[in-house]
């Protein structure tokens, strides 16, 4: 009201309505973010954050601004998007179940084709149990809201990611956070909560901004020492890790102890959705009691189809995991050799963070790449660890060796340019 | 049962290196308001002082506390109980 009495701008039709307050403009808050959006845009030729895709050519290249672009920031870990296969399954079950199911999974959203695709995922990862969500967040929205209830505790990393933070706020529970990646900190918390209060801890394989591995062995262990349940989000880290490519926890040795793995469709895999798996005999209660399984529709039958095939052949993709690796190692290493900082001391995943020193050299650096053709993902806080500025890369097993020297080159050239090397 | 003044002594004590601004504290302080934290801050700092009290401050009782008076409040209560 006072707002309103503040400020006479001329009479509208509904200021004659008595006493009826002019209505607060809730895009208010919004205005420090639009005001540093305008600046960046001014300084600066691309937007990072507005990069449109023209054509798509490969797993590793597409047309940006009309310039052909080595993609190096699309977490399309094993290449599978383009795969022909995968491509033949989909176009299959497009043409056989048409284009979307306009249902949920629990009426009328459940084809054949996601049935198949949760016995790909039972066969993938040797387990009892498989249930696919829509989208990898709903995935952990759903699991992480529904198992711990009123009473019950969350213990999360400090870094996890959105999706881990929303599915604690969607539930009723108590949410008690660690130090990133700190086993000691863990067991601390785990000992000062009630011995027979449900616990679940929730871990991620790979942090995703700085792409380091968690101890996975020793967490487990210490949440099993107290009595916790443990869910283990393996999204940056199915497809590679371990024999069988499962994720951390297997090359972890821990694939008995963890309780729960969540996973998504939009990374290694190569198309969209969300899983979780598991081998607890209660698990498939989860379908009726689990919001963001139940009051969404379920994918497309293309799209699990797609995502079947692409997680029977990631089974036994043992050669295409080694050329990922290998891809790794040399962009970390050749980054390190050319003067950068590094998120991480070692290749420990498929993501290399390049640590960059604030906002405006970070965006300069970003245009001088793409100017060059080449891709990266930039990442700032909040999303970030610390406050960090990053030029996030993600590394694909179908990037050949050739282009991991010309994204070298690319790099070299940039951050001279740039003066964040020397 | 600690008393209020060791429990705020303690505080200021771990407040001091995150505050940047050297904001003069008491009890009325708001850590967003006048000591300008992020939540990163905020994530450091709560474990700080989940380890010197050796308590847990949940994320649902942090929503519920802004100022340095709430926090010994809190301080006291979880100390209580343990």
């Amino acid at each position: 009201m006072t707002d309103a009495l503040a400020t006479p701008d001329a009479v509208r039709s509904d200021d004659l309505v008595p006493h009826a307050p002019r209505s607060r403009d809730l895009f208010a808050k919004f205005d420090g973010l639009i005001a540093e959006r305008h600046a960046l845009l001014q300084t600066n030729v691309h937007d990072p954050l507005g990069v449109v895709m023209e054509q798509v050519l490969s797993p590793t290249r597409a047309i940006i601004k009309g310039r052909e672009t080595i993609l190096l920031g699309t977490y399309n870990y094993m290449g599978m998007t383009f795969d022909p296969d995968v491509l033949a399954a989909g176009e299959r079950a497009l043409r056989e179940y048409g284009s979307g199911t306009t249902g949920s999974r629990v009426l009328n959203g459940t084809y054949q084709t996601h049935k198949a695709c949760e016995d790909a995922l039972r066969d993938f990862y040797a387990m009892d149990h498989a249930m696919v969500f829509s989208t990898g967040y709903q995935a952990n929205l759903g699991m992480i809201s529904t198992l711990a209830g009123k009473g019950d505790y969350v213990i999360i990393d400090g870094d996890s990611h959105a999706s881990i933070y929303d599915g604690c706020w969607l539930g009723d529970a108590e949410i008690v956070r660690f130090r990133h990646n700190d086993v000691a900190d863990l067991e601390k918390r785990l000992r000062r909560l009630p011995p027979d209060a449900g616990k679940l801890v929730v871990l991620e394989g790979v942090y995703s901004m700085l792409g380091d591995v968690a101890p996975l062995a020793e967490m487990v262990a210490a949440c099993k020492r107290h009595g916790a349940m443990t869910l283990v989000d393996e999204a940056h880290a199915m497809g590679f890790f371990g024999v069988n490519g499962r994720g951390v926890f297997e090359e972890a040795g821990v694939e008995d102890e963890v309780d729960f793995v969540v996973g998504t469709f939009s990374k290694s895999v190569g198309t969209v959705g969300g899983y979780c798996v598991s081998n607890h005999p209660k698990f498939d209660v989860l379908r009726f009691a689990c919001r963001p399984y139940v009051f969404t529709a379920s994918l497309p039958p293309s799209v699990v189809a797609t995502a079947e095939a692409s997680i029977r052949k990631l089974g036994g993709a043992s050669a295409k995991r080694a050329h990922l690796w290998k891809n790794s190692r040399r962009l970390h290493g050749g980054l390190r050799e050319l003067g950068y900082r590094l998120g991480t001391e070692t290749a420990q995943s498929a993501i290399i963070a390049v640590m960059m020193p604030d906002q405006d050299r970070t965006v300069a650096t970003w245009n001088a790449l793409i100017e060059r053709g080449l891709y990266v993902n930039m990442a700032r806080p909040p999303a970030t660890p610390a406050g960090t500025f990053l030029l996030r890369c993600s590394l694909c097993a179908e990037h050949t060796d050739a282009e991991v020297e010309d994204i070298l080159r690319i790099f070299g050239e940039a951050g001279r340019e740039t003066g964040v090397i020397g | 049962m600690i008393d209020r003044e060791n429990v705020f002594a303690r505080l200021a004590a771990l407040i001091e290196p995150f505050n940047r601004k050297s904001a003069p504290l008491s009890e009325a302080t708001t850590f967003a308001g006048d000591l300008e934290w992020d939540s990163l801050t905020v994530m450091d700092f709560v474990a700080a002082v989940e380890d010197e009290f050796d308590i847990l401050i949940t994320m649902n009782m942090q929503a519920e506390i802004e100022t340095v008076g709430q926090l010994v409040d809190a301080v006291g209560k979880l100390r209580s109980q343990a």
